[in-house]
């Protein structure tokens, strides 16, 4: 086979797996969506937040050191030990649910029974407060994240492709445990949302509200729940980020690849998140490495944005959302 | 004040059903929204075992009566008392943990959820296991559902319903929905059962099929009902006592000859065909 396939074939991979980070941020979207009909576009910043917060832990950075030096004039910036990774992770899905509670109560209790826009238009000041909010305790410089995942390229397989087919394929191995966690964690949630009482509950409310409340389920804790699975989904998210291009503003931003992926896979399908993710994210590569260098390049920029919107016009509930039929 | 029944006694009815204690109790309810009144002033009882229905004309308020009493809507005015105590302001979760089961007049089930997983969300009040114990010990998590399984099982065996056990809910035609939102609410085991009209839209066999599923599950089950309904011979067949609702007042209780006999029914109700 001539090596331009093999190339192309390498560059769908990475694609894959760069996709794997959108279906991640895109699966957050979806959980709180379907629970309780909320666009929270604060999920990018959950992910930003979420991967500060875990550098600063490992780092022992004291948090608000710049706000306590200004205002008292010392020079803390650390507390002079470091975290282990694994208890630093812990410490921050901790945080991550302490998030939630405190989003439900002061957020979301108060909106209840309110329009979507009015919920969205919260969601929004949420991602605001919450980027400044992280900045102002663990400070806006970009830092590099290591919890130990093994990184480079995976000299096994470069050395076996190139065995068998004449081509070594240059994978990432972070890659590699991005696409084994994110398979893990799809799992979990599975079997969380098909097995457990809670998960069962979870669905009910996904459902239809009124039927949930009258079998006993509170919706308080339900929106508690949710919003704590997609702060820890977010967690994850931010981990496989941070790790590969560091915590910066920045990362707050694959949210808005998450869109395009919800458009795709059907805002209310966890399937559909992760489908739609690997989609875009292997068709955008793809779509560089062919079509690219004909319109000088930079085709990732807006690639996804362009097959989004061709789903809507034929499809517009995406791959794997409930048709939506309005009764007359 | 109404005649305090003593706890320990019971009626008998003819058919050798026992009566109990009062159940619950509503006192001076009144609820409005905004300027509409849509219950005045109401006070009525429910006692243990029996079956109690609410009747009244097209917007009497028996569904907000119902509501008033599950938690959905929160009167303005009146008491509530169960099993001997005021209940304090409750949410709807909150009640339906209490053993007061229900279903809706305009059916609210879980569209995307088979039948059997619909009747199974009856039982999240009475599973016990939490998420952490879910997580480590997988197998008491397990005989636990399989024991909430076969509670559930045997509900749907009695409500005939083996043969759509894993259809979708949104697929099944109206009366077949009402039956397994019935069995949703059974399987909660409630003290108190309360079905809003659960036999509109149905044709006759279902109804009567409807008829039979509820005299024998207060019959086999003890369970106290309340229920709204506009076909007044299913009404006078079924109940032991009848509340007559129209324009938000009470204008009638009492035994169906009663009701029946009342003149303030029969000028209000009975005499001109609301439907
Ligand atoms: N959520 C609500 N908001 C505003 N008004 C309401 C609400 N629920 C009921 N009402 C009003 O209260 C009155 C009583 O309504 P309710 O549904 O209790 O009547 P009903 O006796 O159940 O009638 P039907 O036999 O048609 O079901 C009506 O005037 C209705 O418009
Ligand atoms: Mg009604």
């Amino acid at each position: 086979m001539p090596e331009t396939v093999f190339y192309a074939l390498e560059v769908m991979l990475n694609g894959l797996m760069a996709g794997i980070m959108y279906a991640l941020v895109a699966l957050g979207f979806v959980l709180i969506f379907k629970a309780s009909g909320i666009f929270n576009y604060a999920q990018g910043v959950l992910a930003l937040f979420a991967a500060l917060t875990l550098v600063g832990i490992m780092e022992g950075q004291v948090p608000f050191a710049h706000l306590i030096n200004a205002i008292f004039g010392t020079s803390f910036h650390t507390f002079g030990f470091k975290v282990p990774a694994l208890v630093a992770i812990l410490i921050t899905a901790a945080i991550m649910t302490l998030l939630a509670v405190l989003v439900e109560r002061y957020i979301l209790k108060h909106l209840v029974n309110q329009e979507p826009i009015i919920l969205f238009m919260a969601t929004i000041g949420l991602a605001y407060f919450l980027e400044g909010f992280g900045d102002v305790m663990w400070g806006s410089d970009l830092k590099s994240l290591d919890v130990g995942l093994p990184k480079g390229i995976d000299e096994t397989i470069e050395s076996l492709t190139s065995d068998w087919f004449g081509y070594g394929f240059f994978i990432d191995r972070l890659d590699i445990v991005a696409a084994i966690v994110a398979a893990l964690l799809v799992a979990a949630l599975t079997l969380f949302s098909q097995y457990s009482k809670q998960g069962r509950a979870l669905r009910a409310v996904a459902d239809d509200h009124q039927a949930a409340l009258s079998v006993g389920i509170s919706l308080r804790f339900i929106w508690v729940l949710v919003w704590s699975i997609a702060g820890i989904v977010a967690l994850v998210a931010g981990i496989m980020w941070g790790s590969k291009s560091g915590v910066q503003f920045s990362l707050s931003l694959i949210a808005l690849k998450a869109l395009p992926v919800l458009m795709l896979g059907g805002f209310t399908s966890i399937p559909g998140a992760i489908v739609g993710g690997l989609i875009i994210g292997m068709g955008e590569k793809l779509f560089e490495f062919l079509i690219g260098p004909l319109v000088g390049g930079a085709t990732e920029n807006w690639f996804a944005y362009v097959l989004a919107l061709v789903f809507l016009v034929f499809r517009p509930q995406g791959l794997f959302g409930e048709r939506i039929i309005e009764r007359v | 004040m109404n005649a305090q029944i003593p706890l320990s006694s019971y009626t008998m009815t003819a058919d050798g059903r026992k009566i109990g204690a009062v159940l619950m109790e509503m006192k001076n309810i009144t609820l409005r929204f905004g300027g509409v009144k849509a219950i005045t002033d109401i006070s009525f009882d429910i006692r243990e075992g029996e079956i109690r229905s609410i009747i009244g004309p097209n917007g009497a308020g028996k569904s907000s009566m119902l509501n008033v009493i599950s938690g959905f809507y929160v009167p303005q005015e009146g008491e509530v008392w169960f099993r001997g105590a005021r209940r304090p302001q409750m949410k709807p979760y909150e009640v339906a943990r209490q053993g007061i089961a229900r279903t809706f007049q305009n059916i609210a089930l879980f569209d995307g959820m088979s039948v059997l997983d619909n009747i199974m969300t009856g039982r999240l009040t009475l599973m016990k296991t939490g998420l952490l114990a879910q997580s480590f010990w997988w197998g008491s998590a397990e005989r636990e559902e399989t024991a909430h399984r076969e509670k559930v099982e045997k509900i749907i065996d009695f409500l005939e319903i083996q043969a759509i056990r894993k259809t979708p809910v949104g697929r099944l035609p109206y009366g077949l929905k009402k039956r397994v939102e019935l069995a949703r609410a059974l399987a909660a085991e409630p003290k108190l059962l309360l079905l809003d009209e659960p036999m509109a839209g149905m044709n006759v066999e279902e109804k009567e099929d409807m008829c039979r599923f509820i005299l024998d599950v207060n019959d086999e089950f003890g369970t106290t009902i309340a229920l709204i309904e506009h076909d007044m011979g299913v009404v006078m067949d079924l109940s032991d006592r009848v509340v007559v609702m129209d324009y938000g007042k009470k204008i009638g209780d009492g035994t169906p000859d009663e009701v029946r006999n009342n003149q303030a029914v029969i000028d209000a109700y009975l005499g001109v065909s609301h439907e």
